[in-house]
């Protein structure tokens, strides 16, 4: 059924299942196994995912000084950063649970994020005054907002894998995207405009999206309240920075709210791969027929993760609303490219792996995404280029002469198009060259207890002989002999 | 059959109901022009028989490469842009500088209205650049698949997909990157056309049209022969049915895989052509807005299928522009999208399957 | 679940064995009966009416030339197809319409010809994956934290006996190993362990011993007497007739789709329709 679909099979997979039955030697075991695995992995997790972030911040924070940059333009750039990476990195987490674990292709995201946004700001907005403000919502709270994305996006969720989740990877996949694309329209089309609903004015705004109330609960409880104030004057202080630090320190306490977020994402998902229900997941991943053959309904299992997934992508795509677009919301923003970013986030951190989707998240938004326009602006503020030639040909030109200003110029100029060509690149140099991605072969393991060897089976031990002539057979197994 | 399939009962009755009232309209209430809907019957048509003739080229490189490839909507802009190139060029030589007129004017150096390309005027720039599309998208295709696929062959076709999508990026942004971002018009303000009457007035129907109609056909037909008469034929429906079979009988695998590369991306580089040859306007996207319409008339006629595609190409367009009469056109694509998301569910091989894999 | 704690207590101070075994004291002596069963693929009659009993803690073998339908009939009785016409009866009910997953709850699980492990799971994920009745597979369950106690609890039980079968089957050694990474030996040997972790009644094996070393295959089949033993029953699709001879109680002769002969190894060597089936299949 799902055959040739594992999103985990690294090329270990592929070798022995590719081989003689017979002369597959086990591979050496992960040395951490030795002692406690799960304290170790959940340490190094920990430090790989703030050494990231770390490292990731270092580099935005040298290059800006090299260039020159205002530190209160380098705070900005990171806290906006960071916030981004947030967003992604909920998305790619969402992500991890249908493909990483479960093997459902879903290229759809952007559409469980557009409802998920949309219904958030149509819950949210102030109810439609005549005179005052025609597009009008609900004017419910914040939080009632998002728990509406939640419940709309895990609705579309199982009206989209009711019928589709039976159907195999790849036609799941244009399902997925072809719903995407329906939602868009939905949201774009004029009809659905202004709609009146039990005497109140709702609707999706169509082409020109909605604008939510500039001034929302969350300033009034952190900004107008006044108590950051020492906290920026802190700041400004200790880096000094010149001036109030202002916008960007709004911008340091959505990322913090939000990166509090993805830390309940991780715990959750964490949570449920580690888990009974994680291992049917990764079981239907592996082979579905089998988990079916071993007595679990495999559909139900499919149809929780799928809903489960496209909830919290509804969530991120709400407080992608609120926080990243400034409570406004217009159809263009979910094109089905956004839903193929969060892919090569998951691609790149490893798709099944969990801290690698939140290290994905943060290199793909550091390095490929923002990075590129970041170095641009950054080698423009020492080096004054020339006026980039209006065509390639200009450019060429320039280069056949021996001039490579023209050329140079140039890509600096179409540093948007160039960072998708790279960005498409990486792409396919990954999925030549390390399909798992950064973290995507480690053992997350699938269970709510660490499977080791446990006290009372440890004494019934393994003599070398007792493994009879399986020991020539398999050769020395790198797991033997390490239980305590 | 029907009663087997409840579902497929329910879409019998939804499209006699359509039928129906769209009868109704024309004869009954008069609500519903003749003209207007031939007019909307023409325009699916064409556009049916461009979005066919990808489809035609996905199609094949669906079934024998067993992947969907998501670049593929980028392979008809690519054609578009280095077919239309070629036309500027020889249209306008001597008038313009001609790197503009080889980069299709980017930067706004020349406008495609002031070159007064079209089929009559210019013919000999036309089928050149036709010809200039099939040849560089080809190629381009067989480049892709040769620094790219050829060295993934068993990575699955969900590997492949995903990394079809990184070479859907990358050429899209390196068109745009080339040939820049803005839109433009491609064809002169006058293009011959006549007016064919229909019962309560008059549908046009201008060169281009017939262009596009002819080459559609004849380029199906084409293929037709190509896999029925000759052994490169016989090998890629061999190899479209069973790979493993196909390659212990001694087809040899690699070069049905060229072919249908050279033929796949021929023929998506002259519906990028023809397509702005018919909207008479070009953009760095167009290929990747029709992708899914290509994938849906694709799994509409059945992967594999080469009449298929083509019927699935017709019916898409024709479903795009019919559409209108009952919903805003605003959901002209979606009704598109629903049509293949059903025809998935209730019949995943498609409607040709089985019947003529070619 | 507390007698099979006492089990597990007990267990503790012995031999590795399986403190598994069904309770077959008040169960049906014929625990799978098929009726009838055909199938039809695109006009190709794969299964044309077979009907068979296997009885409770036997080795049943199911053997025929290639093309017999015996893969079909396997398919047919797990859920895995649909019959075009015919019965499945497990512990005296029908259960021709049961999905595998429904099957394998009842006890009737089967592995495949092809040892289809989870390649990119441990062997322990592997084993932890089978038993029936788990708690934590509920989402809701493995999440909140007042839940997740009792979620660990049933874990901690089960990977007691998935440590018992793995040394059973002496794969425990490779517990932390992937799947992915066993020889195809060793893959045989998980599954099989693999599905006892079920606790099933009758498992349906599809060539358990296809590329499997000698030395192995003689384990697998003491391992299979042992568990005959405990109150397992066998159906067993095997080519090697000298296995099939030597180990079944019970042998089963498919032939284009039907059952052709059934009885005794005895009675099955000496059958002359049988004999001609294979010739007639060049073997």
């Amino acid at each position: 059924m799902s055959g040739g679909s594992d999103p985990g099979s690294g090329p270990d997979s592929e070798a022995s299942s590719g081989g003689d039955a017979q002369s597959d030697p086990p591979s050496d075991a992960d040395p951490a196994s030795a002692d406690d695995p799960l304290t170790r992995v959940r340490e190094s997790d920990v430090s790989l995912i703030v050494g990231g972030f770390l490292a990731l911040y270092l580099g935005y924070v040298l290059v800006g000084i090299v260039a020159g940059l205002s530190p209160r333009g380098i705070f900005a750039t990171v806290t906006q950063l960071t916030l981004l990476i947030a967003i992604y990195a909920m998305l790619t987490l969402s992500l991890n649970l249908h493909w990483g674990y479960t093997g459902l292709f879903n290229i759809g995201i952007v559409g469980f994020m557009a409802v998920g946004g949309y219904t958030f700001l149509m819950l949210t907005m102030q109810v439609a005054e005549p005179g005052v403000r025609s597009a009008g919502g609900l004017g419910l709270p914040f939080v009632v907002g998002l728990a509406g994305a939640v419940v709309a996006a895990a609705v579309l969720g199982f009206v989209v894998g009711l019928p589709s989740l039976r159907l195999r990877a790849d036609y799941l996949a244009i399902t997925t995207i072809a719903m995407a694309e329906i939602v868009r329209y939905f949201y774009q089309s004029n009809a659905f405009q202004q709609v009146e609903l039990f005497g109140m004015s709702l609707g999706t705004g169509g082409g020109s999206g909605l604008v939510g109330d500039s001034t929302t609960p969350f300033d009034r409880y952190v900004y107008e309240a006044g108590w950051s104030e020492g906290l920026v004057d802190f700041l400004d202080e200790t880096f000094r920075i010149s001036g109030t630090l202002g916008p960007p320190i709004e911008t340091l306490f959505d990322a913090i709210v939000l990166l509090v977020v993805v830390a309940g994402f991780y715990w959750l998902l964490k949570r449920t791969g580690g888990s009974p229900f994680g291992r049917v997941l990764k079981a239907i991943r592996e082979d579905e027929d089998v988990a079916n053959a071993l007595g679990k309904d495999t559909g139900r299992f499919k149809m929780k993760s799928f809903m489960l997934g496209c909830a919290l992508m509804g969530l991120a795509g709400a407080l992608y609303v609120y926080f990243q677009l400034g409570n406004t919301v217009n159809p263009t923003v979910f094109r089905p490219r956004l839903t193929f970013f969060v892919w090569v986030a998951l691609i790149l951190g490893g798709a099944g792996s969990n801290t690698g989707s939140v290290l994905g998240a943060a290199l793909f938004v550091g390095i490929l995404f923002r990075g590129p326009l970041y170095v641009k602006n950054a080698v423009e503020n020492i080096v004054a280029f020339p006026d980039s030639p209006a065509t390639v040909a200009g450019a060429l030109g320039g280069l056949l002469s021996l001039d490579p200003v023209p050329f140079l110029a140039f890509l600096f100029d179409n540093m948007g198009s160039l960072r998708i060509i790279l960005l498409g690149v990486v792409l396919i140099v990954l999925m030549k060259r390390r399909p798992q991605g950064l973290l995507g072969h480690r053992k997350e393991t699938a269970a709510a207890v660490p499977l080791v060897p446990t006290e009372t089976t440890a004494t019934g031990g393994l003599t070398p002989g007792s493994e009879g002539p399986e020991a020539t057979d398999g050769g020395e197994p790198g797991g033997g002999g390490e239980r305590p | 059959m029907a009663t087997e399939k409840p579902l497929e009962a329910v879409l019998v009755v939804v499209g006699v109901l359509i039928a129906g009232d769209l009868v109704t309209a024309l004869l009954i209430t008069g609500s519903l022009q003749f003209a207007d809907v031939g007019g909307l019957v023409k325009n699916g048509l064409m556009r049916g028989l461009v979005i066919g003739l990808a489809g035609v080229g996905l199609s094949m490189t669906y079934s024998i490469l067993n992947f969907a490839n998501f670049s593929h909507g980028d392979y008809i802009t690519l054609g578009a842009f280095t077919g239309w190139g070629v036309t500027y060029l020889l249209a306008g030589l001597g008038e313009a500088d001609w790197t503009n007129l080889i980069l299709v004017g980017a930067g706004g150096g020349v406008f495609g209205a002031q070159l007064g390309i079209s089929i009559t005027g210019t013919t000999l720039a036309v089928i050149l650049g036709l010809v200039v599309a099939a040849v560089a998208t080809a190629a381009a295709a067989l480049a892709v698949d040769r620094a790219i696929y050829k060295s993934m062959r068993d990575a699955g076709g969900i590997p492949l997909l995903i990394t079809s999508v990184g070479v859907a990026f990358a050429l899209r942004y390196v068109i745009a990157l080339v040939f820049g971002e803005s839109v433009r018009g491609t064809t002169s303000p006058d293009i011959p056309s006549f007016a064919l009457p229909a019962i309560d007035g008059t549908v046009g129907i201008n060169a281009h049209d017939l262009v596009v109609l002819v080459t559609g056909v004849a380029l199906m037909l084409g293929v037709h022969l190509l896999l029925q008469r000759t052994k490169l034929g016989k090998a890629m429906r061999a190899m479209a049915d069973n790979e493993d079979l196909a390659r212990i009988t001694g087809i040899p695998t690699e070069r049905v895989v060229t072919w249908t590369w050279v033929l796949g991306g021929g023929l998506t580089g002259v519906a990028g052509y023809l397509l702005v040859l018919w909207r008479e306007t070009l953009h760095f996207r167009i290929g990747w807005v029709l992708l899914l319409l290509v994938f849906a008339a694709v799994i509409l006629g059945g992967i594999g299928s080469i009449y298929g595609a083509i019927f699935g190409g017709v019916i898409i367009g024709l479903t795009l522009s019919l559409s209108q009469i009952w919903i805003p056109t605003d959901f002209a694509r979606a009704s598109a999208f629903v049509i293949m998301i059903v025809i998935l569910l209730v019949r995943p091989q498609g409607l040709f399957a089985g019947r003529a894999t070619a | 679940m507390s007698s099979a704690d006492a089990a597990v207590e007990k267990g503790a101070e012995e031999e590795p064995t399986l403190e598994l075994g069904v309770e077959t004291a008040d169960l049906a002596a014929v625990p799978l009966r098929v009726d009838g069963l055909e199938k039809q693929f695109g006009g190709i009659t794969a299964v044309d009416g077979a009907t068979f009993e296997v009885e409770r803690g036997t080795i049943t073998g199911l053997i025929g030339p290639n093309g017999a339908g015996k893969s079909t009939t396997f398919n047919l009785i797990t859920g895995f197809h649909r019959p075009d016409a015919g019965a499945v009866y497990f512990d005296g009910d029908d259960v021709t319409e049961d999905s595998p997953h429904t099957l394998a709850r009842k006890g009737l699980v089967r592995t495949f010809q092809i040892a289809r492990e989870l390649s990119e799971m441990t062997v322990m994920e592997n084993m932890m994956l089978a038993p029936k009745g788990q708690s934590g597979e509920q989402l809701w369950r493995s999440v909140l934290p007042w839940t997740r106690g009792g979620v660990r609890a049933q874990e901690s039980e089960n990977l007691e006996r998935t440590w018992r079968t793995l040394e059973f089957f002496e794969l425990d050694h490779l517990w932390n190993e992937y799947a992915g990474n066993l020889s195809g030996g060793q893959r045989k040997l998980l599954e099989m362990a693999r599905v006892l972790m079920t606790d099933p009644q009758v498992v349906l094996l599809d060539e358990p011993l296809a590329g499997v070393n000698p030395s192995l295959e003689k384990r697998l089949l003491e391992h299979l007497h042992e568990l005959t033993d405990l109150g397992y029953t066998f159906l067993i699709v095997e080519h090697d007739m000298d296995v099939i001879m030597q180990h079944c109680e019970h042998v089963i002769v498919m032939h284009q789709g039907r059952v052709l002969a059934e009885g005794t190894p005895a009675d099955i060597r000496d059958n002359e329709e049988v004999i001609d089936a294979y010739l007639g299949d060049d073997l």
